[in-house]
């Protein structure tokens, strides 16, 4: 059982739609045993850091995640709540990652919207992908590159695309909406 | 590099997809699931749903087909028409939209559009601007493109930025089923007024339209309905085009 982070964010039926598909049983939830006991946790989220942890602190996430052993996926905000802190409304995050969420430079266009390739994959989760294949962003904030970055996206500023450390994986794009391309992504993950 | 997005639009009436010319004359062109699924193993890189008459009858926008699209497709995509409220927002969000696009309503309530932004983020609301050449000033024009607004198009764009609008979506009335090419003007005065996303509407009828918008303009998406609902243009060999143009396009 794949168990998907319940919490005050959009596209949490998303990720659980692009398991299905491939075959996985989800659930949603932000009951800390369901969660525990996964194989595996999702960590969605499109929203605004602080209240996502505000929420987050209201359910105690916030020290159930980092206290997780089996394999974590988080996604865009996800990503960014994993990292020590946001300029999202000043906001301090997991803390997971060693590194911080700031906003692009507003010199180009904000959000970064669409498809974008990425550099310097490492690492289990881009088993199978190349350096051109392109994936969907939707973004006005990213995390700065640091030790843990295992892909890089190219926009206005180099940015952490993707980031592992242990057991805890992330993404910036959406591979639930990265058509096949995602769809491989999250199988890795889901092979891990 | 970020790449330009080719976006098919799906215009939907009783759960069928149509398309008119200039709105009118409308014709059925099949299934809006199928058709979907289709233009994802084709390379679109997003999908629009606009249910075209809902602004006019007042009725809301199907979920129930917005559930099924939210089930079977891998790509985003956004779902308009008829949306008037944050709850109508909602609605459509929780069953699986990316994003909605709101028109009419916004023009009438503009705080709507901040309302929307606050709670589900800018990134989910593209406000959907018609635009018309009235007097050789570009005017904002709504219902379908029935009723002319006091609103000059440039101001309206730039207001709606303002208001917390993630994307723009500017349709030229003039140009919409002529397939005689994108309004390039007035997208070029929009796109470099702004920095969110413009997705150009309207007009597409052959490969190098796309290519000039792009190269012309600063638009990040091209959005176009009938050319391929009929088989006129496959959106492989568009991708291609562009490629061979050096325009930055997805192809994997």
């Amino acid at each position: 059982m794949i168990a998907i982070i319940k919490y005050n964010a959009g596209n949490t039926k998303s990720v659980q739609n692009a398991l299905t598909r491939l075959g996985y049983k989800s659930i949603i939830t932000d009951d800390h045993d369901a969660i525990k006991n996964a194989d595996k946790v999702i960590f969605p989220g499109v929203g605004s850091a602080s209240s996502a942890m505000k929420y987050m602190k209201k359910h105690q996430l916030d020290l159930l995640i980092p206290s997780l052993i089996q394999p974590v996926l988080g996604i865009c905000l996800g990503l960014q709540l994993m990292c020590k802190s946001s300029e999202e409304g000043n906001t301090t995050c997991l803390g997971i990652f060693d590194t911080t969420v700031k906003k692009f430079p507003a010199d180009d266009l904000v959000p970064q919207m669409g498809w974008n390739s990425f550099v310097r994959l490492s690492g289990s989760l881009f088993k199978g992908i190349n350096v051109h294949d392109d994936v969907y962003y939707v973004h006005s904030y990213y995390a700065e590159l640091c030790v843990d970055t295992v892909a890089v996206c190219n926009y206005t500023v180099p940015f952490s695309s993707a980031i592992r450390r242990d057991n805890f994986y992330a993404t910036q794009f959406h591979p639930e909406k990265s058509a096949g391309i995602g769809e491989h992504i999250l199988k890795n993950f889901l092979a891990l | 590099m970020l790449k330009k997005r080719i976006i098919p639009c799906l215009d939907i009436q009783n759960g069928r997809t149509v398309k008119g010319v200039n709105f009118v004359d409308i014709i059925d062109a099949g299934d809006p699931i199928e058709l979907a699924k289709r233009y994802v193993k084709e390379g679109a890189d997003e999908l629009v749903f606009l249910d075209i008459t809902a602004t006019i009858e007042k009725r809301k926008t199907l979920v129930a087909l917005v559930e099924r699209v939210a089930a079977q497709i891998n790509i985003p995509f956004t779902v308009g028409g008829g949306i008037n409220s944050i709850e109508d927002v909602g609605a459509i969000i929780r069953a699986g939209a990316d994003k909605v696009s709101l028109n009419s309503s916004v023009v009438q309530n503009p705080e709507l559009i901040t309302q929307i932004a606050e709670q589900y983020g800018s990134q989910c609301i593209v406000v959907a601007i018609d635009t018309k050449l009235i007097d050789g000033v570009w005017t904002v024009v709504i219902h379908g493109g029935r009723t002319p607004t006091p609103l000059k198009t440039l101001d309206w764009a730039e207001r709606v930025a303002e208001l917390g609008a993630g994307e723009i979506l500017l349709t030229s009335m003039n140009n919409d089923g002529t397939k005689n090419g994108f309004a390039l003007e007035i997208t070029d005065q929009v796109s470099s007024l702004i920095n969110i996303p413009v997705i150009a509407s309207g007009g597409a009828g052959i490969p190098k339209h796309f290519k000039t918008i792009f190269t012309e303009s600063k638009a990040s998406a091209a959005l176009a309905a009938s050319i391929f609902h009929f088989g006129e243009l496959s959106i492989p060999e568009l991708k291609q085009y562009l490629k061979d143009h050096k325009i930055a396009i997805r192809c994997n």
